[in-house]
């Protein structure tokens, strides 16, 4: 399963103009800030309605302008890990964790909330609120509540930023084995080569919202 | 202090018609609130005007709209006579309406502000897991903007509480059926001789709102601490 995408978005001053198609695998989205990855992430789960796009995913159409359509992002089963945790504040861990589980189709193949727990270990945090974890905490029950929910695409912003070295490293193979064994195209925005050297089957790298290179590797 | 049967009737139709505005109010307004904070629509200025139109204008202008609207031979207070068997001219439930009238856009303003407090980031984080705009109004939006929900609901009850002019131009000044604790206490004050009565009911109209107020901050301190 690909992803394409063929926009054309102005907010303010600044203008992204893109057309890619996103293999299924490994993508890494790299650039100076500024250069429009989180706006491309956002227009593909549909947190951002351009002027003129055409968005698919496999053979589902998201997003199709000229001919109207518009799939909301609750309907689009992406998984968002953005660059902040972003999680509920009034819920526990395991609120947070199981949000999404009952929103999304069943699926014999998904993950369970205890394999999720154990790998990012996360069993001592599941009472409390997110208020008391510290911010590379948070930021794994983002990526837990991301998986539970049994996304058919990732969408990675940087999402190691706020997280500690140790976990980063434990974190990271972690996420190869879940691609791997769901077999979801991820598209991982980061400023650090190191995340995604040896990851990537494709690199896409952006420059003041134009594609400057596209390489499969 | 004691209060005669007089009384506490008085007292009795003032909380029923404070606490019927109110809680009719709260649904309309919660839907009225979201639409200001999160609505792009055309028209959205008019909305937020025409809500506020009771808050501007006098009284008993609001009053009188009431009537004219809402009263028997009104386009509204007609058919609703007719069809559902529901009377507002001259009944406690006219004095509620009016007090729900007055009090909606205190109510809208609190909620709003509550609403608009919510980081829409982490709404956008409950839609990408597969929550409908419905639900994430349900499980995200609603409990974290409960403090001012609370706030709201609480100042429109005090406001309920106390409305007078629109209340005596729509429903009179009627014993027993719309003269709530603020019209008894004009009936006494009119009265020659009647300060007396009057000095107790403005005690009771005060330790009934300074009662309301310490319970909403009672509410919105115990909401605070469980989020905590």
């Amino acid at each position: 399963m690909s992803v394409t995408i063929d926009v054309a978005h102005r907010a303010g001053a600044f203008d992204l103009e893109l057309r890619e198609t996103v293999p299924a695998g490994f993508t890494a989205l790299v650039g100076p800030s500024g250069s429009g990855k989180t706006t491309t992430l956002n227009i593909i789960a549909g947190l951002v309605r351009p002027a003129r796009a055409v968005v698919t995913m496999g053979d589902e159409v998201w997003a199709d302008t000229a001919r109207g359509t518009w799939v909301p992002p609750h309907r689009r089963r992406v998984g968002y890990v953005f660059q902040e945790p972003r999680l509920f504040p009034h819920f526990t861990v395991r609120q947070n964790l199981l949000y999404g589980r009952g929103l999304q189709p069943e699926d014999a193949t998904a993950i369970t909330t205890g394999e999720v727990i154990q790998l990012l270990s996360l069993g001592t945090l599941l009472d409390r609120r997110p208020a008391r974890l510290s911010g590379g905490e948070q930021q794994r029950v983002a990526l837990g509540r991301v998986l539970l929910a049994n996304p058919q695409l990732l969408l990675l912003d940087e999402p190691l930023a706020s997280v500690d070295q140790a976990h980063r490293l434990e974190i990271l193979p972690y996420l190869d084995r879940f691609r791997e064994a769901h077999r979801i195209p991820t598209i991982y925005v980061t400023h650090t080569w190191a995340e995604v050297a040896g990851r990537a089957d494709h690199v896409i790298e952006l420059a003041s919202g134009r594609v400057v290179e596209s390489t499969r590797r | 202090m004691s209060l005669s049967d007089a009384e506490w009737s008085i007292v009795w139709l003032s909380l029923k018609v404070a606490v019927v505005a109110t809680l009719a109010s709260a649904i309309p307004a919660i839907g009225v609130a979201w639409l200001l904070a999160r609505g792009r629509f055309w028209g959205r200025t008019a909305l937020n005007v025409l809500v506020h139109i009771p808050l501007v204008v006098p009284p008993v202008v609001t009053g009188y709209v009431l009537l004219r609207v809402f009263g028997r031979r009104g386009p509204v207070g007609a058919w609703l006579e007719q069809y559902l068997g529901l009377q507002f001219s001259f009944r406690w439930t006219g004095a509620a309406l009016a007090a729900a009238v007055m009090a909606f856009p205190l109510v809208v303003r609190a909620i709003r502000l509550g609403i608009e407090h919510v980081d829409r980031k982490v709404e956008e984080s409950a839609a990408t897991l597969g929550a409908s705009p419905w639900w994430v109004f349900l499980t995200i939006t609603l409990p974290l903007a409960l403090p001012g929900l609370l706030a709201g609901l609480l100042i429109g009850f005090a406001k309920a509480l106390g409305e007078f002019g629109a209340t005596i131009t729509f429903v009179s000044n009627i014993p027993g059926e719309t003269q709530t604790l603020a019209l008894a206490i004009y009936t006494q004050i009119e009265r020659p001789g009647g300060e007396a009565a009057a000095t107790r009911l403005i005690w009771l109209s005060v330790v009934l709102s300074v009662l309301a107020l310490v319970a909403s901050e009672l509410m919105i301190r115990r909401q605070q601490r469980s989020d905590a």
